[in-house]
């Protein structure tokens, strides 16, 4: 899925060299080996973990992490090699030699016990009182392996202090095992690099630039990190005491949204198997922990397709028929882990992003305006929650300029996880809950809103308008069944061409008065790129840059973590391709089995223009609410 | 650089500036291989590494980029053999290099000093220039048409860890000094992921002579298994300290004698991270068969505790340790507070064997040497002078 050759991790973590052959049927493409007195052939160059894998015996592993280069460092997962003086790492041990493996010996039993116990005796954590309680890979380790006796003592006080600076990410040190995996997935995957290794020997830990905390670093709060962890030493921000107490309060009228991402991955923390939908089931649990209303965040993304949508028509406008000096590609803004690394890393980009807010935001200037208005509510008595598969929402939320409805527009950031707990924690079972709906005056949203979750959704929403918009056409005339599969998929980075023809409908309604007629547009091919992790959103920057093909881009959808925000840093743990996959197809299978399909068909949006955004898209009630600005951070702060 | 007056069979036989470097360009890659392979030479760093099949597989690597690393960074406790060799023969070292580079077919030699070594810098340096005016560095060299290769130099930082190879390659590139997963090996994805050969400084002065008189001449000297002859730091409780060449095969007793070691009790043979021998094994024969070394040999006499010895060599490691990999990191931890826990007359037998079990461990399960090894002394020293640690001055065993 991403290129694993570019990254920027030292030689020694980058993936083994040794190129699997794609077809492995050609002569010297496959391999014979021995595991545990078995013959089987591999590909040359998989490794011994993958080829006990392949062949169904299990292997332990903790540092080693299917989306991650190979790090080798916690030992757990030693194998005997015939005829080698020590065991060999098998996450690290590519084959390209006819080798026979045992991977039960009494040396190889008694190392693993031996290094889990160093693990443990340095591990200052009580699992009672860990989030990662019952998903912890240390304590499943510990639990498989029979170490339950301290064999080498135990610490009794926390190492170090727990860096609880960060709206997003809290870090607890002293339940580090020193596996690196945040420390990889912070360079490779997302290319921040805020975390690495410090000092020697004993004193070795991970850390932040001159140990400062993370709030002070350029952390773009992305949180996979956390998804990458095996154990409880990094963490969410959680405000769910803050939520109980809210709920509790009679005085306080306390709403949630839900954004499309948790619905497709709630169920993993149930027990049940990635790629089950729970929207229905998820609304009523909602209701009966307690919220007063439940939204869908669909509906800010519908609304966020017409903002968003016209400021590209508008910029496009500028730039083609005015020719006056405008920023493209213009760059979606709903990730704030993208905004804030694009902040930091390219602040000289900042007038590329669209202004639109992300729909978490739109929403809460929304509700404590338009609804409360509407409901009859004071805004200062409405507590309003945002459940998303991201932590990066949690900063989003307190960013001070989040304020326009007069408060502040999103009190809490929910993770999926979280939220799991808290209807675990009010004795809900939700995989058995009724089927319940969102509640009015915002209701049901489209199925483009929904499929903002993956990695392509929002340009795929944003096409599925702009097409019908421009061209008077229907979707489908285009692309079978609206589903626009250029865009789709885990590929790091995709580009698409589309030509928009040279037959052209009337412009809607809702922006007449902004473009006269499309004909500008005529023998205009369409150019959009979609990236996805902040890896690949950099090279695709770096090729802006300097000047490359994504620099002719008109519009280039950015998504902080990788698969989008299904693959969140707020979602269930663990994450691999394949449960990120899962969740891809909940989504898009549950977009194909929606009657609404496209934002501008969305009738409570379209409402909204006519009884609230009276100057229609990107006009001033909206600019004032639903648009915001960004602040060149760079990459020294003080 | 003064030379002092030293002799030796074969590193500190005479040899002029360039000799070799003027002969090797002369002949046939293959040859040279050949004579390497025929004088049976292992690497000097410690490990063993046969030099001829390391530099073949260099040389049969399919890249046009190659380099050839000369590790100096000589951290192990009680060597300094390294540093006489660069200080009073860096003909013998470069000129090696050079070799290498020719057998090679690389351009580029890297010498990785100590940063300890800092003082030699500016020496090496002018030495190197030297060279270049001679034409035994630079653009065809010696006369060979279209056999360049230079020698820059730079300086480690202090971590002993960085002497490990594939550490080593890590700083290079600039990055934290921390082992290498292998394979793939430094011989095909070594220095910026290209081919490379690191080779001891006593392993490259050893091939100048061995292009000079050959490998069936380098054979006289030594055992069958350990050809040539070592370069010995000795240290420790003996009356001529220094840096020694002996063949190999030499016994330790031999040796003692010849230091002029009194009241020996025990001798630790390849430094803090080799092996404890006890009086009673002084008749061992150093080389490849019994007792291997990278050239530290630190001697004990009666006076000494035991287990104040195996305290400083454990608390070097837990603060060597590059932290990477659990058994290493936190193992050697769990050693020393055995080894303190022992002092305080604060154990059990029961804890001090399953430390040495995980002792067992680390040497298997560790990522690099450096974990690997650490555990010798704690298990051949406990287990060596168990009479004296665990018997004397009624601090027994709970
Ligand atoms: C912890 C550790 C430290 C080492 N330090 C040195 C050193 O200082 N000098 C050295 O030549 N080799 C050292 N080695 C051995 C090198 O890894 C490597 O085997 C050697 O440089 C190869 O050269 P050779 O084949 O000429 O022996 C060390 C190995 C380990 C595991
Ligand atoms: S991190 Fe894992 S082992 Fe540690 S306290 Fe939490 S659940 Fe237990
Ligand atoms: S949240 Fe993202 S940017 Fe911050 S440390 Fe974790 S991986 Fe790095
Ligand atoms: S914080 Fe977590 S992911 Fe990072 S090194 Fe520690 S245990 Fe591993
Ligand atoms: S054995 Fe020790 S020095 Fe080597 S990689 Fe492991 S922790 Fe680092
Ligand atoms: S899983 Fe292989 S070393 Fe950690």
């Amino acid at each position: 899925m991403e290129n694993k050759e570019n990254r920027r991790a030292p030689v020694s973590q980058k993936p083994l060299v040794i190129e699997k052959p794609k077809d492995p049927s050609y002569i010297g493409g496959t391999i014979s080996i021995e595991i545990n007195e078995k013959k089987v052939t591999v590909p040359l160059g998989t490794t011994i973990l993958e080829a006990c894998k392949m062949n169904g015996i299990s292997v332990p592993t903790l540092c080693h992490h299917e989306d991650l280069c190979v790090a080798g460092v916690c030992r757990v997962c030693v194998v005997e090699v015939e005829g080698m003086r020590t065991l060999q790492a098998s996450c690290a041990y590519p084959i390209t030699a006819p080798i026979k493996i045992k991977t039960s010996t009494p040396t190889v039993r008694k190392a693993r016990r031996n290094i889990i116990d160093l693990m443990l005796s340095e591990h200052y954590g009580e699992c009672y009182s860990c989030f990662r309680n019952g998903k912890c890979e240390l304590q499943n380790l510990a639990k498989e392996y029979g170490v339950d006796n301290y064999n080498f003592g135990h610490v009794e006080a926390p190492r170090y202090e727990v860096d609880e600076s960060s709206y997003s990410v809290i870090r607890d040190m002293s339940k580090c095992v020193l596996c690196k995996r945040c420390v990889r997935t912070c360079i490779d995957l997302q290319e921040v690099g805020v975390l690495e290794a410090v000092e020697r020997g004993h004193n070795t830990r991970i850390s932040t630039f001159l140990d400062k905390p993370l709030l002070d670093v350029i952390c773009i709060n992305c949180g996979q990190c956390i998804n990458r962890c095996p154990t409880g030493a990094l963490r969410a921000n959680d405000p769910s005491d803050e939520i109980w107490a809210a709920i509790d309060d009679p005085k306080k009228h306390v709403v949630i949204q839900t954004a499309p991402s948790p619905r497709a991955a709630i169920c993993e923390e149930f027990g049940m198997e990635a790629g089950h939908s729970l929207t229905k089931e998820l609304n009523t649990a909602l209701h009966r922990i307690g919220f007063d209303k439940v939204f869908d965040t669909n509906t800010t993304a519908d609304l966020t397709i017409f903002e968003e949508g016209t400021e590209l028509v508008l910029r496009l406008y500028k730039a083609l028929v005015q020719k006056e000096p405008v920023a493209l590609p213009q760059f979606t803004s709903c990730s704030p882990g993208w905004v804030k690394f694009l902040e930091h890393y390219y602040p000289e980009y900042i007038d590329n992003l669209s202004t639109a807010k992300s729909p978490q935001q739109m929403f809460g200037a929304l509700i404590k305006t338009f609804y409360a208005e509407k409901a009859g509510i004071k805004p200062e008595d409405i507590v309003s929650v945002a459940v998303m598969p991201c932590s990066a929402k949690k900063f989003e939320c307190n960013r001070p300029e989040m304020n326009d409805s007069g408060y502040k527009d999103v009190d809490y950031g929910l993770t999926t996880r979280e939220l799991a707990r808290m209807i675990k924690e009010a004795g809900i079972n939700l995989p058995e809950m009724p089927k319940g709906d969102f509640d009015s005056p915002f209701g049901e949203a489209s199925g483009a809103g929904l499929i903002f979750g993956a990695t392509g959704g929002v340009m795929e929403a944003a096409i599925r308008s702009i097409y019908e918009f421009v061209t008077g056409n229907k979707t489908e005339d285009a692309f079978a069944n609206a589903n626009i599969l250029p865009l789709r998929g885990f590929d790091g980075i995709k580009y698409v061409e589309l030509p928009l023809g040279e037959k052209f409908g009337p412009v809607p309604d809702v922006i007449k008065h902004l473009v006269p007629n499309w004909d500008w547009l005529k023998g205009v091919t369409l150019k959009v790129a979609i990236a996805h992790g902040t890896a690949n959103a950099k090279k695709i920057m770096d090729d802006i840059k300097a000047g490359g093909k994504f620099s002719e881009c008109h519009f280039i959808e950015f998504m902080a973590c990788p698969g989008g925000c299904l693959g969140g840093g707020g979602q269930p743990i663990p994450t691999t391709p394949e449960i990120r996959m899962k969740r891809a197809q909940a989504i898009y299978a549950e977009d194909e089995s929606l009657e609404m399909r496209k934002s501008h068909d969305n009738p409570n949006v379209v409402r909204l223009y006519e009884e609230f955004l009276t100057d229609g898209p990107c006009g001033h009630i909206s600019h004032k609410l639903l648009h915001t600005h960004y602040i060149k951070r760079g990459r020294y702060i003080a | 650089m003064e030379k002092k007056n030293r002799s030796g069979a074969v590193i500190f036989s005479p040899y002029v500036k360039g000799e070799a470097v003027k002969k090797v360009v002369s002949m046939k890659r293959e040859d040279v291989l050949f004579d390497l392979r025929e004088s049976k030479l292992k690497g000097r760093g410690g490990a063993g590494f046969p030099t001829a099949t390391k530099w073949t597989l260099v040389a049969a690597a399919a890249s046009t980029e190659k380099y050839i690393v000369c590790n100096a960074d000589e951290g192990e406790p009680g060597t300094f053999k390294d540093r006489v060799l660069l200080l009073e023969y860096p003909e013998l070292v470069f000129d090696g290099m050079v070799i290498a580079g020719y057998v090679i077919g690389a351009k580029l030699g890297i010498v990785y000093l100590r940063g300890e070594y800092e003082y030699m810098l500016k020496s090496l340096e002018d030495y190197l220039e030297t060279m270049r005016k001679e034409n035994l560095l630079g653009k065809d060299i010696a006369g060979k048409t279209g056999f360049d290769f230079d020698i820059i130099i730079r300086l480690g930082s202090g971590a002993y860890v960085c002497g490990e190879e594939t550490a080593l390659i890590e700083s290079l590139e600039g990055n934290r000094g921390e082992a290498r997963n292998r394979p793939p090996y430094p011989v095909n994805t070594g220095f910026m992921g290209k081919p490379t050969t690191v080779n001891n400084v006593e392993t490259f002065a050893a091939v100048s002579h061995i292009v000079i008189k050959g490998g069936a001449w380098y054979c006289n000297h030594g055992t069958d298994k350990s050809t040539g002859s070592k370069l010995f730091s000795v240290s420790g409780d003996c009356e001529k300290p220094g840096v020694y060449e002996l063949p190999w095969g030499t016994k330790i007793s031999e040796l003692l004698e010849l230091v002029g070691a009194k009241n020996t009790k025990a001798v630790q043979v390849g430094g803090a991270s080799g092996f404890c021998i006890p009086k009673t094994q002084f008749d061992r024969a150093l080389g490849y068969e019994d007792a291997a070394t990278g050239g530290s040999i630190m001697i004990f006499n009666e006076s000494r505790n035991m287990l104040h010895v195996l305290k400083n060599f454990m608390e070097f490691f837990v603060e060597e340790s590059c932290g990477q990999c659990t058994p290493c990191r936190i193992g050697n931890t769990k050693l020393l507070e055995g080894v303190e826990m022992i002092e305080k007359s604060e154990f059990t037998f029961g804890y001090i064997n399953k430390l040495k079990e995980l002792g067992k461990t680390m040497q298997v399960a560790s990522k690099c040497g450096l974990g690997q090894s650490s555990p010798n002394s704690f298990i051949s020293i406990l287990e060596n002078f168990k009479e004296e640690i665990f018997n004397s001055g009624g601090s027994h065993g709970k």
